[in-house]
């Protein structure tokens, strides 16, 4: 069994999604490297699971997805309504929290 | 030694003698019942008081009888071989129980005790443990009986000591500390039971008439019940410490009873009087017990003390010198409770209280109190006050000189409460004199008598008052009442009668009884010869006669000078004059000399009865070991004498106001008569109107005297160390203040309080920068956090 390749190409996938979270401005792109995170983590329950000949790992991913699903869907209704109160969908803008 | 003569069994107690708390314990139950029910009742408690007082009367009566059998079946029981062994053992009259005049038998005194309470920390715990046992009743004597007899007859010098041993080692193993609380039944607390409860019945009586209508009605019955409870209290009284608290208490009551009328400020001095001059007695009071308890052994026991008394001067006995300041301590008790002179100037005060209480507490039975503890402690009393190196006892001295110095002042007084309160400091004199020259039962007897005719007339006197519209003064107010009064004048007449000593009334046996017991008499015998008690008892005895006499004249004969027009008493005040007269007429009998009865033809038993059924057992014997104590013989001489002084006395005052009546029918003094002629004798009135001008003294420059340094002391300490330590004390809060405003408020608390707003605010400041409100930081922050959290386990695993 290869678990080392699944664990890089993880790794990989994760510091891609990391980084597009860190350095994208626009709201939609931020979402879908979070996806990439979220990826890069089932990749590794699965790999793991496949390799403790384990159907737990599968089940975790699946839920995973499944909230996932739910995280995009919750996000992209906000993306969508601070680019109808703001016109534009950039992240370093929608700081009304600042201290 | 014959007080503590072998204990004769228990059942032979007689029930009312163990129960006897019950005469006590009824008016002192109707004193709540009427404090907190009477004024719903419709005779506002009168009739709880009565019924109380009533029932207790009867018990009395019970117990008196009891006794009274007793005495009589263990005289009868008395046989021949008794007799016969005390005359072989020789001198009778020094050693034994029976007394030389005739060996009658003399009653023992039956104790029942519980434990009141306990004074903690005994030193040997042993004895603690033991005296739970000792809780239960404890019966101890009983009424002579042959055995008594019998061991008093063995008696001797060695068995004498041998007891006093055995007395000393019984005494060192019971060192429990607790303090009993009982009842003491003897011949004199059975007399003072009949007489209380009697005349604290009639008083009751009276009193639903006299203070009718009376605002404090409810308040007033309820402390006669108090009263009567308290005296009976302190007449069983087994223990010292329960006679103080009964003689605490009869003061407390005396003192509610002469302020009944407080809102006139005559009445309450009067009541504050009373009270004052009674502490001044009552610390003697304690400290004398307090001296005879130390002195005996630790103990409160009157048995004890009594024992240990009587061998004064001996091993087991109390120290020569400390009986004597004892004795001088209670002395001062005696004088202010029982009105001795100097200490006698409440007692005519107290006559502001309504009269029912002057009769029975001020005449009857609250005053005796120092009396009956004479009697009670007689060996304490006895011993201590001997003076030494002479067959002298210092009572004697104290009572004649009351008896002459009250009876003074008894003929210059318009009031005839105040006559008859002088006389009663007289005749206490004379119940004095009588224990301090040894006549125990003259003395006793006289007290008994005394009651009835002295209460008689008061609540004669209070008719009078209750018929001249509520008056007092015989000057104004009177005169000529005796056809008014009829009953009221037939009864005060046979009271004064009494009182004056003429036969056959009361007076006349009691008080020829004490004068023989002064032993100057030829052929009287008696305890030594008191030449200056004699002189001034006979004295008193014409004066008594003189200053009655004017008090009927100016009260019932003359014309009368009040303004209204007065009217006999109802039934409810005579009835109670009607019953004491008759006892004052009678009583009297209960004490003829043998001699008289001889004369008569009566039987032999009839004689000194009162002698047999009061005299204590010990009283004979332990005078006797002291200074051959014997009774005086009566002596018909001294007694044709006495009354002849008084007849003749109470004759010249009465031919004194004839010869004014046949010159003016309403004067009552002479305006040109000797007062006026002869400077001396002004001055002497002048001396006795101002009553030895004792209370000058007393307020004017004891009290004055004191009272001016002591308030300028006062003053100046008040100024000079009060004021000062006040105004330091100021200063240095003021600077306290200062300081801690300045440096702990304000520099630390405050300092505190800044800083950690500052402290807040700064960081605050700080961390804001943090706050970029751009979701990427934190992201940033979170990845970095979450890192480092990687590394952290990944070196730690």
């Amino acid at each position: 069994m290869f678990l080392n390749q699944f664990l890089f190409f993880a790794a990989i996938l994760f510091s891609i999604g990391v980084y597009g979270v860190l350095t994208r401005k626009n709201g939609v792109l931020v979402l879908l490297s979070i996806e990439l995170i979220l990826n890069a983590v089932n990749i590794n329950l699965i790999a793991f699971g496949a390799y403790h000949q384990d159907l737990s790992g599968q089940v975790f991913a699946l839920f995973i997805i499944a909230v996932a699903a739910a995280e995009v869907g919750v996000g992209l209704a906000i993306v969508l309504l601070i680019y109808r109160n703001r016109r534009s969908i950039d992240v370093s803008e929608a700081d009304l929290l600042k201290g | 030694m014959i007080f503590s003569a072998e204990n004769v069994d228990a059942e032979s107690v007689a029930w009312i003698f163990e129960n006897v708390w019950l005469v006590p314990a009824l008016p002192a139950l109707s004193f709540f019942l009427i404090l907190f029910f009477g004024k719903k009742l419709p005779k506002r408690g009168a009739e709880i008081g009565i019924f109380s007082v009533g029932l207790a009367f009867g018990l009395a009566v019970f117990a008196t009888f009891t006794w009274i059998t007793q005495i009589n079946d263990s005289q009868s029981e008395k046989t021949d071989e008794s007799y016969a062994a005390l005359s072989i053992e020789g001198e009778p009259s020094q050693k034994v129980i029976l007394t030389a005049d005739d060996g009658a038998v003399r009653g023992k005194p039956i104790i029942t005790e519980v434990e009141w309470f306990s004074i903690g920390g005994s030193s040997d715990s042993h004895s603690e443990e033991e005296a739970p046992s000792e809780t239960s009743k404890e019966n101890k004597t009983a009424i002579d009986s042959p055995a008594i007899v019998a061991i008093a007859a063995e008696d001797s010098s060695d068995s004498e000591a041998d007891k006093s041993d055995d007395y000393a080692t019984a005494h060192s193993e019971s060192d429990a500390p607790a303090i009993s609380i009982g009842t003491w039944v003897d011949g004199q607390s059975v007399m003072m039971l009949f007489v209380v409860t009697l005349v604290s019945l009639l008083v009751h009586v009276y009193s639903t008439d006299y203070v009718h209508g009376d605002r404090r009605f409810t308040h007033y019955f309820a402390f006669l019940s108090l009263f009567t409870s308290a005296m009976l209290f302190m007449v069983l009284s087994s223990s010292t410490l329960q006679l103080i608290v009964g003689w605490e208490l009869v003061g407390v009551c005396s003192f509610a009873l002469i302020g009944h009328w407080w809102e006139d400020k005559p009445n309450s001095d009067a009541a504050l009087k009373a009270f004052l001059t009674n502490r001044v007695g009552d610390i003697g009071l304690l400290i004398g017990m307090t001296v005879l308890y130390f002195a005996a052994d630790k103990s409160f026991s009157i048995e004890k003390i009594n024992q240990m008394a009587v061998l004064s001067g001996q091993e087991g006995g109390i120290d020569k010198g400390l009986l004597t300041i004892a004795a001088l301590c209670l002395m001062a008790a005696v004088m202010s409770k029982s009105g001795q002179f100097i200490l006698h100037t409440w007692l005519p005060d107290a006559m502001a209280g309504p009269t029912p209480v002057s009769a029975l507490i001020h005449a009857a039975t609250m005053v005796v109190a120092g009396v009956y503890m004479i009697g009670r402690l007689y060996p304490v009393f006895w011993e201590g006050l001997t003076i030494a190196g002479s067959n002298i006892n210092a009572m004697a001295l104290i009572g004649a000189i009351t008896t002459v110095g009250g009876g003074l002042l008894a003929f210059v007084q318009r009031d005839i409460k105040k006559v008859l309160a002088y006389s009663t400091v007289s005749q206490l004199g004379y119940m004095v004199l009588a224990l301090g020259v040894g006549a125990y039962t003259a003395g006793m007897f006289h007290l008994f008598t005394h009651a009835f005719f002295k209460a008689c007339l008061f609540l004669g006197a209070g008719s009078v008052s209750h018929a001249c519209h509520h008056s007092f003064d015989m000057k104004a107010d009177m005169g000529g009442l005796r056809k008014y009064m009829p009953k009221t004048f037939a009864t005060f007449m046979i009271g004064s009668l009494a009182l004056a000593g003429i036969p056959p009334l009361a007076g006349f046996w009691s008080k020829d009884e004490i004068l023989a017991g002064a032993g100057v008499w030829p052929g009287t015998g008696g305890n030594g010869t008191y030449y200056i008690p004699f002189i001034f008892g006979m004295l008193t005895a014409a004066m008594t006669a003189a200053y009655m006499t004017r008090v009927i004249w100016l009260t019932f004969f003359g014309t009368y000078r009040g303004h209204e027009k007065p009217h006999e008493s109802g039934s409810r005040i005579t009835i109670p004059l009607i019953v004491l007269a008759g006892l004052a007429s009678v009583v009297g009998f209960l004490n003829m000399p043998s001699p008289f009865v001889e004369t008569l033809g009566l039987p032999k038993s009839w004689a000194h009865k009162f002698e047999d059924w009061v005299e204590p057992a010990g009283i004979a014997t332990f005078v006797g070991k002291a200074n051959g104590f014997t009774h005086a013989k009566p002596s018909l001489s001294l007694a044709i004498v006495a009354t002849l002084c008084a007849v003749g006395a109470g004759g010249a005052v009465l031919a004194y106001y004839k010869k004014l009546y046949a010159k003016d029918p309403q004067a009552t003094e002479y305006s040109d008569g000797f007062l006026a002629k002869v400077p001396p004798l002004r001055a002497g009135y002048a001396f006795l109107t101002n009553k030895y001008y004792l209370d000058h003294l007393y307020s004017g420059v004891i009290a004055a005297g004191t009272k001016g340094p002591v308030a300028k002391a006062a003053y100046w300490f008040n100024q000079n160390v009060l004021d000062q330590v006040i105004n330091v004390a100021g200063k240095l809060s003021v600077f306290v203040g200062r300081f801690i405003y300045r440096f702990i408020d304000q520099g630390t608390i405050d300092g505190l309080v800044n800083a950690s707003g500052r402290g807040a605010s700064e960081s605050g400041e700080s961390l804001r920068q943090v706050q970029s409100g751009q979701v990427r930081h934190y992201a940033v922050m979170m990845f970095a956090a979450a890192a480092l959290l990687a590394a952290v386990f990944m070196v730690d695993f």
